[in-house]
């Protein structure tokens, strides 16, 4: 099957540091694909990779069979929830439109059409109830489901999730990862989701790219989340404990990306 | 001076229809900037620029300043301290707290200067005092014709880069994202607050250029949340505001810009007021049915 996403030789690096190198990859319609790693291995810089707006050290990065450009219709984004200043004159349903023609010139000739539409939109991720609700009001699991209809506007080929899931409760990451689960079968849409975090998705993922320590690896969960393959990638004893059909990682070096207690362990002695 | 007088000097309507004829300039004057202080003021708002309009309108004074003692154009001064403020504004004030302290330099550095050209100037006083104040009674043709071409050319400009301009403002990451060129909005946007704040300040003066620039737009917003009624608000606003201002000032002895703002404060108050109550009751537009998912 043609892929929708194709990195060849890529590589990335700041200065002297090397986030990752040769790293070949294609990602197929409809995959569930999460993004891995510690803070600062480039997860973000994948994305801003595909969205067009970091450039490549070396290699190359396609996105539909086109090299990847900025502002691409086949990129739905979706990021993490923030904050909105509570006088900001916009309601859901405008957060929404933003997605549909917010990046187009001039102003809206016609309202109707776009109206339509966020309302199909509105109505495909469940915020009919409150489509007119000023956006500094609504709680973020309210507004992440708008960010998913927001990303939804293009029809994408490739849902680019960065982090939706920080600082929702753990019902409402479900209720918005299911969505985007959901979202993505119904249209065959590819997901990149990139978080620190696998559990609330690990039932919808079919692999995982782990970047650490200037490496990475790419499998399904099974293959990548295991003891030896982390401790190889972080160069140190790393756990990998697989209870109830979650995953824990004991000792990573880098203990503030994981929020359970039993992680921070090895991290504090350093 | 007693109440009467004083109340005589504030509002007089004495033989008002002749001088309704003679200050129609200043009144399409008024309109004019009421309209592009609204349009303008709901970007600012969105863009939590407040600060920003009043440096820039100190550094407008200067410019106005040296032109008056140097007998050159006022409003060419004025609209090159305010053009040039905005501009370093737009391309060194990327971070919203790095803008405010810039801000807070350029200000008092600006007002320093205008008075330091005012002092050396040996003019009319009155000049002087219209540059803090506003002046707008005494708007020619001419004067007018220049102000209203200015007016449309920046009101094209905005109505070309309406949409991704208010992507950028409210949401500049996402905006990013989908390819819009925020940066770039951000000059653009400072360029046409400067050229809105260097007209404005021939009604209102530099001190009060707030009241035509960002009340309005304040007060909308404490009404509505609609992006469109919030801009319609602002325009009705500003233009009751400015217009009704000068009408009211027509007869008494004392500058335009007290009217002009009291006029801007009050309908704030109603609005602060109404928009309180409305979120008291509860009234956020949400559907109240059996509760769906978040």
């Amino acid at each position: 099957m043609k892929s929708v996403v194709s990195l060849r030789g890529a590589c990335l690096k700041f200065g002297q540091r090397t986030l990752w190198e040769d790293l070949d990859l294609d990602i197929r319609p409809g995959e569930f694909f999460a993004v891995l790693g510690p803070n600062g291995s480039g997860k973000t810089s994948f994305l801003k990779v595909l969205l067009g707006l970091q450039k490549l050290h070396s290699g190359q990065a396609e996105l539909g069979g086109r090299p990847v450009e900025r502002g691409s219709s086949l990129i739905g984004y979706i990021p993490q929830q923030k904050s909105f200043p509570p006088d900001t004159p916009m309601r859901a349903r405008d957060l929404v439109a933003l997605g549909v023609d917010g990046h187009r010139w001039g102003i809206r000739l016609q309202p109707g059409k776009t109206n339509r539409k966020v309302d199909q939109l509105l109505h495909m991720v469940g915020a009919d109830d409150y489509a007119k609700v000023p956006v500094g009001q609504l709680s973020g699991g309210e507004q992440q489901r708008l960010r998913v209809a927001q990303a939804l506007a293009t029809a994408p080929q490739v849902l680019l999730c960065d982090e939706p899931l920080l600082s929702l409760d753990l019902h409402h990451q479900q209720a918005v990862s299911a969505l985007i689960h959901q979202q993505s079968r119904e249209h065959n849409t590819a997901v990149v989701f990139v978080t620190h975090e696998i559990n609330p998705i690990i039932e919808y993922v079919d692999r995982v790219l782990y970047l650490a320590g200037g490496r990475f690896r790419v499998g399904t969960p099974d293959e990548v989340m295991t003891t030896e393959v982390l401790s190889d990638l972080y160069g140190s004893n790393v756990e990998v404990i697989h209870a109830n059909g979650r995953i824990v990682v004991v000792g990573l070096p880098d203990a503030t990306t994981h929020h359970h207690g039993a992680d921070s362990l090895a991290g504090e002695v350093a | 001076m007693d109440l009467d007088s004083i109340l005589g000097a504030i509002f007089n309507f004495d033989n008002y229809g002749e001088l309704l004829v003679l200050v129609q300039n200043s009144i399409w004057a008024g309109a004019i900037l009421g309209l592009l202080g609204g349009l303008v003021g709901t970007f600012v708002m969105k863009r939590d620029l407040a600060f920003a309009v009043h440096g820039i309108s100190e550094l407008s004074f200067a410019g106005a300043a040296f032109a008056l003692l140097i007998g050159a154009d006022v409003v060419f001064g004025s609209l090159i301290g305010s053009v040039a403020a905005a501009l370093l504004l737009g391309i060194m004030g990327v971070r919203a707290r790095d803008k405010n302290s810039i801000i807070g330099v350029i200000m008092p550095f600006g007002l320093g200067l205008g008075i330091l050209f005012l002092s050396l100037y040996q003019g009319r006083a009155a000049n002087k005092f219209g540059l803090l104040t506003g002046q707008i009674v005494s708007v020619d043709t001419v004067q007018l014709q220049v102000l209203a071409g200015t007016a449309v050319v920046i009101m094209l400009v905005l109505l070309a880069i309406w949409r991704p301009l208010n992507f950028a403002s409210v949401d500049p990451d996402l905006a990013e994202a989908r390819g819009v060129p925020v940066r770039t909005l951000a000059v653009v946007f400072m360029i046409v607050l400067g050229v809105s704040v260097a007209l404005s300040i021939q009604v209102v003066g530099a001190l009060l250029v707030l009241a035509l620039l960002i009340t309005p737009a304040a007060a909308a917003l404490r009404v509505t949340s609609s992006p469109v009624a919030a801009v319609v608000l602002s325009v009705v606003f500003a233009v009751t505001a400015t217009v009704g201002g000068i009408l009211l000032a027509l007869g008494g002895r004392i500058p335009i810009s007290p009217y002009v703002t009291t006029l801007s404060f009050l309908i704030y108050v109603v609005c602060r007021v109404f928009g309180s109550v409305r979120a008291a009751r509860g009234i956020n537009g949400r559907v109240l049915t059996a509760s769906r998912q978040p």
